[in-house]
C-alpha cells in the first residue's frame, strides 16, 4: 500500500471530472464504498445459499436416515460431520459477518455520517479482496484428498490437531487457513470502520447524533478487534500443530486441548455480540422509521451496549462447564453469564418503549425487526436455562443447545439481514421491492423457523445429542415420536427454504421491473436518505451539515412528523 | 492517500490525523494477537516449571544483542521521523535506512540463533519446534515477531523513496509507531524466552 498511484475512481473533491470508469474497474477492483458493500453482500448471500444447502442434507439425514437426498446423495457419517461443521462456520463467518457488519457497514457508515467515502479506501477494497481469497480456500477444503473438514466448527484439539484423528489432513488446515483470512480481512475492515466514525463525520455531527446502528457496527468491530486477536495466536498454534507437528494442544505430546477452547470461547462469546449489535443498530433505525418516534433512551442504549461489551469478554467459560474447569470457576461465570441478560434486557425494554404509543405503520422491513424482538426474546431467555452450570451438565451438547444458539443467530443473522435489506433496498438498487411478495416472504420464513426450532427443544430435553448422524443407531433415540418431531423439523426447513425463493424473485425483478425509488421512501431522517436512489459516485452533491439527532420524529410545532438532519429550519 | 483521494481522508473530526489513528488501531488489534500468545505461554510455563531447564540453550548475549540492535534502529527511526519533520528528506532517508540496516543485523543474529539449534551436530542442542512445547513457543513466537520485522523493513524500504522526493513524510511518523511497537514485543519476549530460568 507504499505507492502514490492515483486509484482510477479518486475522485477530486473540488471540480468534479467525471469520466467512465469500465465494467471491471467498477465491480471488481473499486475503492467506492458502496460497491465494496454491495459485493460483500452478494458474496454473503450467496454463502448462505451454500450454507442452507448444507443445512438441507443433514436435516434430511437425520429425518429420513440412510435415504438419497435430492439433489444432494447419501450422507454418510464422514460426509454429515463436514456438513455440520461447514454449514456453522459459513453461516458464521462468511454470511452473518459480511453482510451485517462488513456489507450494512460499508453501505451504511459513510451516507450515515455524511461524507463520500471511507477513510482509507484502498485498504477497504484489500479487506474484500483477502475476504474472497478466504471464500476461495473455504472451498478448496472440500475438494481436498479426504474431504473437508468435519471437527465442528469450534474445531476442538485434538480432534483438529492430528490428521490421524480427524482423517482429513488438508481439509482442516485449509479451512482453518480460510477462518484466519476471514478474520484478518474483518480486522482491516474494522480498522476502516473505526477511523471513519471517529474522523470523517459531517460537521456538527456531535457523538450523541450519529445513528445507533452506525455506533453498534463500530463497537462490534472494537470487540471484534479485542477478542478475535488471541484466536489468531492460538490458530496460527493450531496450524503448527497440524502441518509442523508441534503439540500445543495435543496432550500425548505435553500440550492443552482446554487452552484451545478457552482461545476460541473468549472469541466465540464476544462474537455472539460482534453480530448482535449491528442487528440490534439496524432493527432501532426500523423502528423509529415506522414508529414515528424518537429513539427512547438513545443514551441508555449506548450505554448499555458498553456494558454489554465489558460484559461479554467475561463470560466465555459457560461453554466449558463440563470441560473439566474449577466448579469455583463455573460459578464465577455463571454470575457473569446472568448479568449479561441485564443490558441485553435493557435494550430489548427501550425497543418496546419506543413502540409504546408510536403510530406504527406494518411495512415489511418493520415486520421484521418486530420478527426480530420476539424471536431474540425466546433465544436469550433460553440462554438462562444454559448459563446455569447445574442445568447444563444435563443441556450441555443436546439439540437445546442447538435450538438455543439457533433462537438467538437465526433472528440475528437472517432476520437482522431481511429487515435491513428491504430498509435499505431503494437506497442500493433505487427501485422499491415488493410489499405483499415481503409480507409473503416475512411469514413464510418466520412461522417455519419456529416450526424447526420450537421441536428442537424439545428432543434436546429428551436427551438427544447433537452430532449424531443416525439416531436409528439409539434405541432411546429412535423411538417413533422423536423420529416423528424430527420429521417435522426437517419438513419446516425445506418450506423455509422454498419461501426463500418469494424473496429470490422479488430481491431480482424488482432491481430491474421495481417502482422506482425516490430518495426518502419511508420519511426518514438520517443522511443517506438526502441523496438521490441510489446515490452517485462521491454521495453528497454538497456535503451536509447536521443540526439535530437523527430519531426526530412527530416533534410538535413542525408541519412534517419527520425532521432531516441536515435541515437548518423547521420543517 | 493520493491528493485526489475522497474528500474523507482529509477529514479529522477528532483531531488526530487518520492515518495515525488507524495506525494505533492496527496496533491494538497486533497487542491482542501478541498479548494472546504470551498469556498462553505464561500459563504453559507456570504449570511447567521443567521449562526454565530447556531455557537455558537459548543464547542470552544473542538476545542481548537483538535487544540493543532493536533499540539503537527505534533511534534512527525517530532521528529520521525528526529530519522529515524539518524537511531534511536526505537526512530521514538515511536514517531510515539505518532502521532497515538495523532490523537487518537483528535477522542476521536470529539466522545464526536458529541455525545453531535447527543444524546441531550434538544431538544435545539440537532444538527444533518439535523438541517439545517450549521450543514450539520459542520458534513461534519469536519467529511471528520475525515475520513484524520483515514487513516493518519492506514498508520502510518502499516509502523511503518517496520520502527522499518529499513525498508523504509523514508516513515515517506511522510507520515509526509501528516499528516501537515491534521492539516492544520483543521487549517481552526476550525476558520472557531466554532470561527466565
Amino acid at each position: 500500500m507504499g505507492q502514490t498511484t492515483v486509484t482510477h475512481d479518486s475522485h477530486a473533491a473540488h471540480g468534479h471530472d467525471h469520466h467512465e470508469q469500465s465494467f471491471i474497474m467498477k465491480y471488481f477492483f473499486s475503492t467506492d464504498h458502496k460497491i465494496i458493500g454491495l459485493q460483500y453482500m452478494f458474496t454473503g448471500m450467496f454463502m448462505a445459499i451454500v450454507g442452507g444447502y448444507f443445512a438441507y442434507a443433514f436435516r434430511m439425514q437425520l429425518a429420513f436416515p440412510g435415504m438419497e437426498v435430492p439433489l444432494y446423495g447419501t450422507v454418510g457419517p464422514g460426509q454429515y460431520n463436514m456438513l455440520i461443521t461447514n454449514h456453522g462456520a459459513i453461516m458464521i463467518f462468511w454470511v452473518a459477518m459480511p453482510v451485517l457488519i462488513a456489507a450494512f457497514g460499508n453501505i451504511l457508515i459513510p451516507l450515515m455520517i455524511g461524507c463520500d467515502d471511507m477513510v482509507f479506501p484502498r485498504l477497504n477494497r484489500l479487506s474484500y479482496q483477502i475476504f474472497l481469497l478466504s471464500v476461495v480456500v473455504l472451498f478448496m477444503s472440500f475438494f481436498v484428498q479426504g474431504g473437508g473438514f468435519g471437527g465442528a466448527w469450534t474445531s476442538y484439539p485434538p480432534l483438529s490437531a492430528v490428521a490421524e484423528y480427524n482423517l482429513t489432513d488438508w481439509g482442516a488446515s485449509l479451512w482453518l487457513i480460510a477462518v484466519a483470512l476471514e478474520f484478518v480481512a474483518f480486522l482491516i475492515g474494522g480498522i476502516n470502520f473505526v477511523t471513519t466514525s471517529m474522523n470523517a463525520r459531517a460537521p456538527g455531527m456531535r457523538m450523541t447524533d450519529i445513528p445507533i446502528v452506525v455506533w453498534m457496527i463500530v463497537l462490534a468491530s472494537i470487540m471484534f478487534m479485542a477478542s478475535v486477536g488471541p484466536l489468531i495466536a492460538g490458530s496460527v498454534m493450531l496450524l503448527m500443530d497440524q502441518r509442523v507437528g508441534t503439540t500445543f494442544f495435543v496432550p500425548s505430546g505435553g500440550g492443552d486441548p482446554v487452552l484451545w477452547q478457552h482461545l476460541f470461547w473468549f472469541f466465540g462469546h464476544p462474537e455472539v455480540y460482534v453480530v448482535l449489535l449491528p442487528a440490534l443498530g439496524i432493527v432501532a433505525e426500523i423502528m423509529t422509521t415506522f414508529a414515528r418516534k424518537k429513539l427512547f433512551g438513545y443514551k441508555t442504549i449506548l450505554y448499555t451496549t458498553f456494558a454489554t461489551g465489558g460484559l461479554a469478554f467475561v463470560v466465555w467459560a459457560h461453554h466449558q462447564f463440563i470441560a473439566g474447569i474449577d466448579p469455583r470457576m463455573a460459578n464465577i461465570f455463571l454470575v457473569t453469564t446472568l448479568l449479561i441478560s441485564i443490558p441485553i434486557a435493557e435494550i430489548l425494554f427501550s425497543y418496546v418503549a419506543t413502540l409504546y404509543g408510536g403510530s406504527i405503520e406494518f411495512r415489511t422491513p418493520m415486520l421484521w425487526a418486530l420478527g426480530f424482538l420476539v424471536t431474540f426474546l425466546l433465544g436469550g431467555v433460553t440462554g438462562i436455562y444454559l448459563g446455569s452450570s447445574a442445568l447444563d451438565i444435563y443441556f450441555h451438547d443436546s439439540y437445546f443447545v442447538i435450538a438455543h444458539f439457533h433462537s438467538t443467530f437465526f433472528p440475528i443473522a437472517i432476520i437482522g439481514m431481511f429487515a435491513g435489506l428491504y430498509h435499505w433496498y431503494p437506497k442500493m438498487f433505487g427501485r422499491m421491492m415488493d410489499e405483499t411478495l415481503g409480507k409473503i416472504h416475512f411469514w413464510g420464513t418466520i412461522i417455519p423457523f419456529n416450526g424447526i426450532f420450537l421441536p428442537l427443544f424439545l428432543v434436546g430435553m429428551a436427551g438427544q445429542h447433537r452430532r449424531i448422524y443416525n439416531f436409528q443407531h439409539f434405541p432411546d433415540l429412535a423411538t417413533a415420536d422423536l423420529q416423528g418431531i424430527r420429521v417435522f423439523a426437517t419438513v419446516s426447513l425445506v418450506t423455509m427454504l422454498l419461501f426463500q425463493f418469494v424473496f429470490a424473485y422479488n430481491f431480482f425483478v424488482s432491481m430491474f421491473k421495481g417502482e422506482k425509488a425516490p430518495a426518502n421512501p419511508w420519511k426518514s431522517n438520517t443522511l443517506e436518505w438526502t441523496v438521490p436512489s441510489p446515490p452517485p459516485h462521491g454521495n453528497f452533491a454538497e456535503l451536509p451539515t447536521v443540526y439535530r439527532g437523527p430519531y426526530e420524529y412527530s416533534v410538535p410545532g413542525n408541519k412534517e412528523d419527520y425532521w432531516p438532519q441536515n435541515m437548518p429550519d423547521r420543517n | 492517500m493520493s491528493m485526489q483521494g475522497p474528500l474523507a481522508t482529509s477529514r479529522s473530526a477528532t483531531g488526530i490525523p487518520t492515518g495515525r489513528l488507524g495506525v494505533w488501531w492496527l496496533l491494538a488489534s497486533e497487542i491482542f494477537i501478541f498479548g494472546g500468545l504470551i498469556a498462553c505461554y505464561i500459563l504453559y510455563r507456570l504449570n511447567n516449571p521443567w521449562w526454565g531447564g530447556e531455557a537455558v540453550f537459548t543464547k542470552v548475549p544473542a538476545g542481548a544483542f537483538n535487544t540493543f540492535v532493536l533499540l539503537t534502529s527505534s533511534l534512527f527511526i525517530v532521528l529520521a521521523h525528526d529530519a522529515a519533520e524539518k524537511k531534511d528528506f536526505d537526512r530521514a532517508f538515511k536514517f531510515i535506512w539505518y532502521t532497515i540496516g538495523g532490523g537487518g543485523v537483528f535477522l542476521l543474529v536470529k539466522y545464526y540463533e536458529y541455525s545453531s539449534k535447527l543444524f546441531a551436530d550434538d544431538p544435545e542442542l539440537l532444538k527444533t519446534p518439535l523438541t517439545n512445547t517450549y521450543w514450539s513457543f520459542y520458534y513461534t513466537a519469536t519467529g511471528l515477531h520475525a515475520l513484524h520485522v520483515i514487513g516493518g523493513m519492506v514498508i520502510m524500504a518502499l516509502i523511503s523513496f518517496d520520502l527522499r522526493k518529499g513525498f508523504n513524510p509523514h508516513r515515517v511518523e506511522l510507520i515509526g509507531l509501528y516499528w516501537h511497537f515491534v521492539d516492544i514485543v520483543w521487549i517481552f519476549l526476550f525476558p520472557l524466552l531466554y532470561i527466565a530460568k
